[in-house]
């Protein structure tokens, strides 16, 4: 089936290249942070996180949201997602991908990396998180190239096929826990030490991850002519909307708490991202960027005749993703560092490096994603000539 | 006659008791007539029968003095890049509202503001860095001590993110080019791995205190057994009204100060 990929038009290729020439400089910045360390990127003694493990964070997230059409496929039969449904899963084995290769990025020994499986340390929430990412990446990839391949030969799927896209429902809520759970469990790190940290990561994950695959299936449409319906998006526009709507209600319980109590440590990073701390305020203007352009967007969607409109649909959900990302990568990673635990406030900017080592990881993910519903585009469209 | 079955006798029973000391100092240790007595090795490692602590009487700490510090990094081939982003250390001064913030700022003396208090890694009797290292390379020694293994750790950095009191480095880069004076009595690191203050476990096999402690020329800071209720420590922590980092995170450090 694979083959498939190896077919298309000039412009395809022209994408394919350039992927490749985003990957091959990632590459070569990743081969300065091998040799130099990572001095070369941003982080430092007291931001000893940054772009990297925001990314992962991201990631998993919009690996998680294939849920959202998965479940309302399988399990309540909406027939609407028939289309969209690959392109879901595909997108979580590419998200996830990424996600993982965020993490060996940000590992100063990757080459010790196996030591997660040899030493196995049931105490320490990376190797649950290695657990449920890896068997998550598996578990989408298999099953939805399964039901892709019955689909070409117009044979029902397999027995087995079934019960792991079962299986794959509540594993896509453990894997975005166990990733909230990483920084949930850390003493003297406020920011995170919310129980809340894990329902907000669904709900922003299901926002920001059900508004990207929108955006995909219309880039699809446009580049493909192969459409997965109005009627789909529709739907997935609600669910973003209301999974966006948790999630600032859920920020807004954050921001509640830290400012009602007063408690110094509670409020510190909140205080240092949205209004500045001892004067010190790099982040400000972008988390409130991040603010208003999601409610803004989740107005935009909660009006039914702008998300019936293609070109406001782009733009909420274009303005949703961006907004999560900047809430969940920068916002979240980096304030969870701000003040240090010895009340320092340190920069923090990422290197034109760690930019490019970022870039060429997004770049092999979305290469990946492109070979994979390229084989969906192929095999869909064939079977409805 | 009498002398030879004399002689005999006393021969015999000085063989058996020969053969029942050497029985005896194989089966029981207590007995032996040759010991290799190493710190480590002369008793069997109980765990938690030690657990080592400090007590910092900063009142006793000099303005200026960076001796303790010095001792320490030059001991542990501690590397110093002269910049605060790759910056590694082990043990240091700051002050007070910094080592303690959670402790109460009002109204504090000028003299206990003015003071400075030193940081180090406070071998928490409930320690997060060891619970979130995936691979074991940070772990709890019986005696109390949160070591390191440098061969194991996969530079993840979780314990840094873990440690509520910022005690871990991470090699950011090659930490041999910054080491100015090195010494071959403890390994240097290697690119990519974390680091910190191990309580100076490569001296107290020796014999010898930790670093720190025997470089103060004030004598500010007593190290031995938490669990000894005869040990200095524990003597001068029944005596004084002592401090620890962020008590109410429930780490249970091992490091107490006199303020």
């Amino acid at each position: 089936m694979i083959e498939k990929a190896l077919k298309g038009n000039r412009s395809y290729w022209i994408w394919i290249a350039y992927l490749i020439a985003v990957i091959a400089n990632g590459l070569s910045a990743y081969d300065q942070q091998r040799w130099f360390g990572l001095t070369v990127t941003g982080m430092g003694r007291d931001i000893s996180w940054g772009l990297y493990i925001a990314q992962f964070t991201f990631l998993v997230g919009v690996a998680a949201s294939a849920v959202m059409v998965v479940l309302p496929y399988y399990l309540h039969h909406q027939k609407e997602f028939a289309k969209t449904v690959i392109i879901g899963e595909f997108m979580a084995v590419s998200a996830t991908l990424m996600s993982m290769l965020f993490i060996l990025a940000d590992m100063g020994r990757p080459d010790r990396l196996l030591n997660i499986m040899l030493y196995p340390s049931p105490h320490s929430m990376v190797f649950w998180d290695l657990l449920v990412l890896s068997g998550y990446l598996l578990m989408n990839l298999v099953s939805s190239w399964a039901m892709l391949g019955a689909e070409r030969k117009g044979v029902p799927p397999k027995a087995w096929v079934k019960p792991l896209i079962y299986l794959s429902i509540p594993w896509a809520f453990s894997v975005h826990t166990v990733t909230a759970f990483l920084y949930a469990g850390m003493p003297g790190r406020h920011l995170w030490l919310t129980a809340v940290l894990a329902p907000r990561f669904l709900a922003s994950a299901f926002a920001a991850g059900t508004a990207l695959l929108i955006l995909v299936t219309l880039i699809l449409k446009r580049t493909t002519g192969f459409d997965t319906g109005n009627e789909a998006r529709t739907k997935l526009a609600v669910l973003a909307t209301y999974a966006g709507l948790a999630n600032f209600f859920f920020l807004g319980t954050e921001f509640f708490t830290a400012f009602y109590s007063n408690v110094p440590a509670h409020k510190e990073s909140l205080q240092y991202l949205f209004f500045g701390l001892e004067g010190k305020c790099q982040f400000v203007p972008l988390m409130w960027f991040s603010l208003i352009s999601g409610v803004a967007s989740i107005i935009v969607l909660l009006v039914p005749a702008l998300r019936k409109s293609t070109p406001w649909l782009v733009g909420a959900c274009s303005a949703l993703v961006l907004s999560i990302w900047i809430d969940k990568g920068v916002g979240l990673i980096l304030g969870g560092f701000v003040p240090s635990p010895l009340q320092d406030i340190v920069q923090y900017t990422p290197t034109a490096t760690e930019i490019f080592v970022t870039l060429g990881i997004w770049g092999i993910g979305i290469l990946l994603l492109t070979l994979l519903l390229k084989v969906v585009v192929a095999v869909k469209m064939e079977n409805e000539e | 006659m009498m002398n030879e079955q004399r002689r005999e006798f006393i021969k015999k029973t000085a063989l058996g008791v020969l053969v029942g000391l050497g029985a005896a100092s194989g089966l029981v240790p207590a007995f032996s007539l040759e010991k290799t007595v190493l710190p480590v090795w002369d008793e069997k490692p109980v765990p938690g029968k030690i657990r080592w602590g400090m007590l910092i009487d900063t009142r006793k700490c000099k303005e200026g003095c960076q001796q303790c510090a010095a001792a320490c990094h030059h001991a542990h081939n501690v590397p110093d890049f002269r910049n605060k982003k790759d910056e590694i250390k082990w043990l240091w001064q700051n002050p007070y509202q910094k080592v303690f913030p959670t402790a109460s700022q009002q109204f504090v003396s000028k003299e206990i503001q003015d003071r400075s208090y030193l940081a180090l890694c406070n071998h928490c009797a409930e320690s997060p860095c060891t619970k979130a290292c995936p691979t074991e390379a940070t772990f709890k020694r019986w005696d109390g001590i949160v070591a390191m293994d440098y061969h194991r750790c996969i530079g993840c950095r979780f314990c840094m993110a873990a440690c509520p009191y910022g005690s871990r480095s991470f090699n950011w880069q090659d930490p041999r080019t910054a080491i100015h004076d090195p010494v071959t009595t403890y390994p240097t690191r290697e690119q990519g791995v974390v680091e910190k203050c191990n309580f100076c476990s490569d001296r107290l096999v020796k014999g010898q205190q930790p670093a720190c402690t025997e470089a103060c020329p004030e004598q500010a800071l007593t190290f031995g057994d938490l669990n000894d209720p005869r040990s200095d420590i524990r003597r001068l922590l029944e005596a004084n009204e002592t401090m620890q980092r962020k008590p109410e995170l429930g780490t249970k450090p091992s490091v107490f100060y006199i303020i």
